[in-house]
C-alpha cells in the first residue's frame, strides 16, 4: 500500500445557484481543483464523481459519464465512477480514489462531488433527500427526514439532558464560522436565540437546526504521495481512512442516540493511521442536524459520550476554541449538496492544513478529520489528513 | 408509486405480517428472508409471523412540516414503536392530540389510508397506531356521557 | 337457523355540531338541530374512509367470536361512498381479514341500504351451506354539499355482521323488502355530490317503503308492534324513524336505543348497522327486534330478529355507546380539511 496525497482543491460557492446546471457544477470545481494541483488533464488517470440523486432531481443517472464528458475526459476514455451513498456520496469517493491510488493502480485521481437540488420544487427535494432513510418503511409511513432526527434528538435529550441551548449553539456556531466564508450559502451570523425561536419542523427540531437543500460542487486531486511533489509544493497526506455501515431505518437500530458506523469508521481510520483523537487539530462534522453534530462528536471521542452539547455550549468547538468544529460553516452554514458535502469537507481541511484558510485559520493545525455519513447513519466514512 | 411495488408488500402493511427465526427467536417487521441475527443459519428456519398489533411507543417526535400526502393531517405525531414481539415499527399515531403522545404510552394497530397517487390513483391502505387508553385531560368518560343524553 | 354470529361497529372520533355548521351559512343553528333532532355528526379522519371503516368493523365482529379469515366464504360491503367507482371495497376488507383467496366478494350499492342487501345474500349462501361465514357490511362516509341541508346530517360510521349458522346471537327469522323506482335521492357517475328531491323524499320515499315493509315483514312473522323489544329503522334525521314507529304502533321506548342520528347524524348504508349494534351491545336472549333499513331510489329491508342465549358468550364490552361519547369536536375548518372539501393543488 502506498502513501497518498491531496495535491489540489477546488470549491464553487453553495446554494440557489439558479443559472448553474450539474454538470457545470461539477466541471468548475474540478477545473479549480486541477489548476490548484497544477495537473493537466492527461496526468489523471481517473475520476470519482460523488452524487446522490442526479436521477430523481434531474432525471439522470450515469452521472459518472455526463461529468467525464462535460469535462472533456470522456476523449482520452478516463475510468469515470459515480458513487452514491446519500449525503455520503461525496465521502465515499474519496475512499474509493484513495483505495485506487493506495492500491498502485492508478496514481493520480480527481474526486468530485456534486449535486443539484434546486431543479425541482421545495417537496420534491425533500422527498428526495428522504431516500437516504428506508423509503418503504419509513418515509411511506409518514416519517420525514427530519423527524427521524427528531426521534433521536429526543432520544438525546432524555439520556443525556442535552438541552435546546445546545443544539443552538450548533447552529449558531457553524453561523459564526461561515459569515468568514464568502462561498458559503448563508454567510452571516445567526444568534443561538433566533435557532430556538425559528419555526418548528419536527418537535424538537426547528428550521435553523436544519441544513438547507443546496445546489454546489467541491473536488480534490489525489495522488501517490512519492509522485506529489512534481505537482505540489504542499501535499497534504492522507493518513487514515475508515468506512462503515448501519441498519437503514432507525427502527433497526439499537440505540436512538447513537450512529455506531461513525464511532466504527473513526476507529478504522483513526487505527490506520497510527494517531489518537487527541492529536486532531480541526474537524468537519456533518451536520445535517445540530443534533447530528452532536452524536458525531461523541461517537468519534472528541466528546465524552453525552456531553458534546455541553463542549459546545463552552466553545470549545468554536474557532478559537481546544478543537473547532465545521470552520467552513458546516452543511448548516455553508449549505449541503449530498453529493459535494463529503468533499467540500476535504476542501475545508486541505485549506487548514495549507494555512490558507485565512480569517478561518486555525492556528497550528496539523491533523484534520473528516465525518461524512448518510441517512440516519446508516453510512459512514471518516479520513484524517496530515501536513506533510 | 409504481402499483406492483405496493401490491406486493400489501398483507405486510394491512396484516403485519412480518418474520419470525425459529432458529434464534428473532422476531423481524418488515420481514426478513434472512435473519438478522443468525444470518445463514437461519435459512430454511424461518416462518411468517402476524404481529398481534400492540406495543410501546420508543420514541415520538410531532411533525410540523408534513411527508408528501400528509397535509390534511396538520402537525401529527410520529412514533417508534416496540411490539410487543420485540420487533420495531415507524408509524403515525392518530386520533389522540400530538401533545398526548409520550414515550411509554401503549398503543394498538388501526387500519388507515396511508395517502394516494393521486386522485385518479391507486389508493395505498396501511397501518397506523392508536393510544389503548382513552385519554381524556378535561373531563371523564361518563361525564360527556350524561351531557350528550341531557341534550336530547 | 342461519343468522348474525357476531358484530362490529365503528364510529369514527371526530363530530361537528349543528350549531356550528349553521353559523358559517348564517343559519339558526339552535332551532335547526330542533327541527331536525340532529345535535352534532361524526366526521371522519383525513385517513379514514369506507374502506378503512369496514376494516375495523369487521375486524371487531371476527376477534369477538374467534372466526377466522379462513373461514369465511364470503364478503359484501355496501355504501354510497366507496372510494373507488371501479374496484372493490370487498377485496380490501377480505385481504384485511385473511379472508383470501377462497371467497367470493362484491360490493352494493342502494343508496343508504346497500348494506343490508348483504344481509339478504350472506343469508342466501349460507342458508344454502355454500359457504360457512359471509360478512355483510354496511359503511359510509357520505359527501354532502357545502351549504346544502344535507349538511347537517351526512356523516360516517358503520357496522359488520358475521352471517352463519354456528352459535348463532341474532336469528334471523324472516327477512322481506319493499322495492319501487322512485327517484327521491340520487347521485351521477363522476359527481362529488347527491342531489335530492327536499319534500318529496318523505310522505312517497322512506314512510311509504318503510311502513310497507314493516306491516310486510311483521305479516309473515305474524307479530304486532308489542311483540319487540325494539325497532331499528333507517334514520336519516332524528324524526323520521320516531313518526314511523309511532304510526306502526311502536313506543318511543322501543325506538330509542337504536336511534343513534340525534348525535351520530346519518351514516347512511352504515345506519341500521349502527342501530342495531347499539341494541345487541344491551340486548337480553329472547329479545325480538323489528329492522327496517330504507335506501333511496327506493327501498327498504326488513328483518324480524330474536337475540339467543349465545349473545350472553360474546365480549361485548366496547360498545357504541363508548363510541359515540369519545368523539371530539371539531370546527368547521377542521370538518372541510378532513372531508375533503378543501382541494389542494396536486403535485406540490
Amino acid at each position: 500500500m502506498r502513501d497518498v496525497s491531496i495535491i489540489g482543491a477546488g470549491i464553487t460557492k453553495f446554494g440557489e445557484l439558479w443559472d448553474k446546471s450539474l454538470r457545470e457544477l461539477g466541471l468548475m470545481a474540478g477545473l479549480e481543483a486541477i489548476q490548484d494541483a497544477g495537473i493537466s488533464s492527461s496526468d489523471i488517470d481517473a475520476l470519482y464523481v460523488g452524487n446522490m440523486a442526479a436521477g430523481s432531481l434531474v432525471q439522470q443517472e450515469h452521472v459518472s459519464a455526463l461529468i467525464a464528458d462535460y469535462c472533456a475526459m470522456a476523449g482520452a476514455h478516463i475510468p469515470s465512477t459515480r458513487i452514491e451513498g446519500a449525503s455520503a456520496s461525496g465521502g465515499l469517493a474519496l475512499r474509493q480514489a484513495y483505495i485506487a491510488v493506495a492500491g498502485g493502480f492508478i496514481d493520480v485521481a480527481v474526486v468530485g462531488g456534486a449535486e443539484k437540488m434546486t431543479d425541482v420544487s421545495d417537496s420534491e427535494s425533500a422527498h428526495t433527500l428522504a431516500m437516504g432513510a428506508d423509503e418503504e418503511w419509513e418515509s411511506q409511513q409518514g416519517a420525514t427526514f427530519a423527524s427521524l432526527h427528531a426521534m433521536m434528538a429526543q432520544a438525546h435529550m432524555t439520556e443525556f439532558g442535552t438541552t435546546r441551548e445546545m443544539l443552538s449553539a450548533v447552529a449558531s456556531k457553524n453561523h459564526g464560522h461561515a459569515a468568514l466564508n464568502p462561498l458559503a450559502q448563508f454567510p452571516f451570523p445567526v444568534k443561538p436565540e433566533a435557532v430556538s425561536s425559528s419555526g418548528l419542523v419536527s418537535d424538537p427540531l426547528r428550521m435553523l437546526d436544519c441544513a438547507p437543500q443546496s445546489d454546489g460542487g467541491a473536488a480534490v486531486v489525489l495522488c501517490a504521495s512519492e509522485r506529489a511533489k512534481e505537482f505540489s509544493k504542499n501535499p497534504i497526506s492522507i493518513i487514515g481512512s475508515g468506512q462503515a455501515s448501519d441498519t437503514l431505518s432507525l427502527h433497526h437500530r439499537a440505540s436512538l442516540s447513537r450512529m455506531p458506523a461513525i464511532g466504527v469508521a473513526s476507529e478504522r481510520a483513526f487505527a490506520q493511521a497510527g494517531r489518537k483523537v487527541a492529536d486532531v487539530s480541526v474537524a468537519e462534522i456533518h451536520d445535517n442536524f445540530t443534533i447530528s453534530e452532536l452524536i458525531a462528536l461523541e461517537e468519534i471521542g472528541l466528546a465524552e459520550r453525552g456531553s458534546a452539547g455541553q463542549l459546545t455550549l463552552d466553545g470549545a468547538t468554536t474557532l478559537g476554541g481546544a478543537i473547532p468544529v465545521n470552520t467552513g460553516g458546516g452543511l448548516k452554514a455553508r449549505g449541503h449538496p449530498p453529493g459535494a458535502t463529503g468533499v467540500a469537507q476535504a476542501v475545508e481541511i486541505v485549506q487548514q492544513l495549507r494555512g490558507s484558510a485565512g480569517e478561518r485559520q486555525v492556528k497550528g493545525a496539523t491533523l484534520g478529520l473528516l465525518e461524512n455519513h448518510g441517512g440516519t447513519g446508516a453510512t459512514a466514512v471518516v479520513h484524517l489528513l496530515e501536513v506533510n | 408509486m409504481a402499483v406492483p411495488r405496493f401490491w406486493r408488500e400489501m398483507p405486510v402493511r394491512y396484516n403485519l405480517i412480518g418474520s419470525h427465526c425459529t432458529g434464534c427467536d428473532m422476531y423481524h417487521y418488515p420481514p426478513r428472508t434472512m435473519c438478522s441475527g443468525c444470518h445463514r443459519e437461519s435459512l430454511g428456519k424461518m416462518e411468517e409471523h402476524q404481529f398481534a398489533g400492540t406495543g410501546q411507543i420508543v420514541a415520538c417526535t410531532v411533525v410540523y412540516q408534513p411527508q408528501q400526502g400528509y397535509e390534511m393531517h396538520g402537525p401529527y405525531p410520529m412514533a417508534m414503536i416496540e411490539m410487543d414481539e420485540g420487533a420495531r415499527i415507524t408509524a403515525q399515531i392518530v386520533d389522540v392530540a400530538p401533545e398526548m403522545v409520550k414515550r411509554g404510552m401503549r398503543v394498538k394497530a388501526v387500519f388507515r389510508k396511508l395517502g394516494e397517487d393521486s386522485e385518479s390513483g391507486i389508493i395505498y391502505y396501511g397501518t397506523k397506531f392508536t393510544p389503548v387508553e382513552e385519554l381524556e385531560p378535561e373531563e371523564e368518560d361518563e361525564e360527556s356521557a350524561d351531557s350528550v343524553e341531557a341534550e336530547l | 337457523m342461519s343468522g348474525i354470529v357476531s358484530y362490529g361497529a365503528y364510529i369514527p372520533r371526530y363530530k361537528i355540531e349543528t350549531t356550528e355548521i349553521a353559523s358559517v351559512w348564517g343559519q339558526d343553528g339552535s332551532a335547526m338541530a330542533r327541527n331536525l333532532n340532529v345535535f352534532s355528526k361524526s366526521v371522519p379522519g383525513p385517513d379514514e374512509d369506507v374502506i378503512t371503516i369496514a376494516v375495523e368493523c369487521a375486524r371487531t365482529a371476527m376477534k369477538r367470536c374467534g372466526v377466522t379469515g379462513q373461514q369465511v366464504g364470503a364478503i359484501y360491503t355496501g355504501s354510497e361512498s366507496h372510494p373507488y367507482a371501479v374496484k372493490p371495497s370487498s377485496t380490501v376488507v377480505a385481504e384485511a381479514v385473511c379472508a383470501t383467496p377462497y371467497l367470493t366478494a362484491a360490493d352494493y350499492e342502494f343508496a343508504c341500504k346497500a348494506g343490508t342487501a348483504a344481509i339478504q345474500t350472506c343469508l342466501g349462501m349460507v342458508g344454502d351451506r355454500q359457504i360457512d361465514y359471509g360478512l355483510a357490511i354496511g359503511v359510509d362516509t357520505s359527501q354532502s354539499a357545502p351549504g346544502d341541508a344535507l349538511e347537517y346530517s351526512a356523516s360516517a360510521g358503520g357496522g359488520a355482521f358475521l352471517i352463519g349458522r354456528d352459535k348463532v346471537i341474532a336469528e334471523i327469522n324472516h327477512t322481506t323488502s319493499y322495492t319501487t323506482d322512485t327517484p327521491d335521492f340520487w347521485r351521477r357517475e363522476g359527481q362529488q355530490y347527491p342531489r335530492h328531491g327536499g319534500r318529496f323524499t318523505g310522505k312517497p320515499a322512506y314512510f311509504l317503503h318503510v311502513a310497507s315493509c314493516a306491516q310486510l315483514t311483521m305479516k309473515m312473522a305474524g307479530t304486532e308492534a308489542k311483540d319487540y323489544q325494539y325497532i331499528v329503522t333507517h334514520q336519516p334525521n332524528g324524526k323520521f324513524p320516531v313518526r314511523v314507529a309511532k304510526a306502526l304502533g311502536f313506543t318511543t321506548e322501543q325506538v330509542e336505543t337504536g336511534l343513534l342520528t340525534p348525535r351520530v347524524g346519518n351514516t347512511y348504508s352504515g345506519a341500521v348497522f349502527l342501530g342495531l349494534a347499539a341494541v345487541f351491545d344491551v340486548a337480553k336472549p329472547g329479545d325480538r327486534i323489528l329492522s327496517i333499513a330504507y335506501g333511496s331510489g327506493a327501498g327498504s329491508d326488513g328483518f324480524d330478529i330474536t337475540i339467543t342465549d349465545h349473545i350472553e358468550n360474546l365480549d361485548r364490552s366496547a360498545t357504541v355507546e363508548q363510541m359515540i361519547s369519545r368523539m371530539k369536536i371539531i370546527n368547521y375548518p377542521t370538518y372541510a380539511k378532513y372531508c375533503g372539501k378543501i382541494h389542494m393543488r396536486s403535485g406540490g
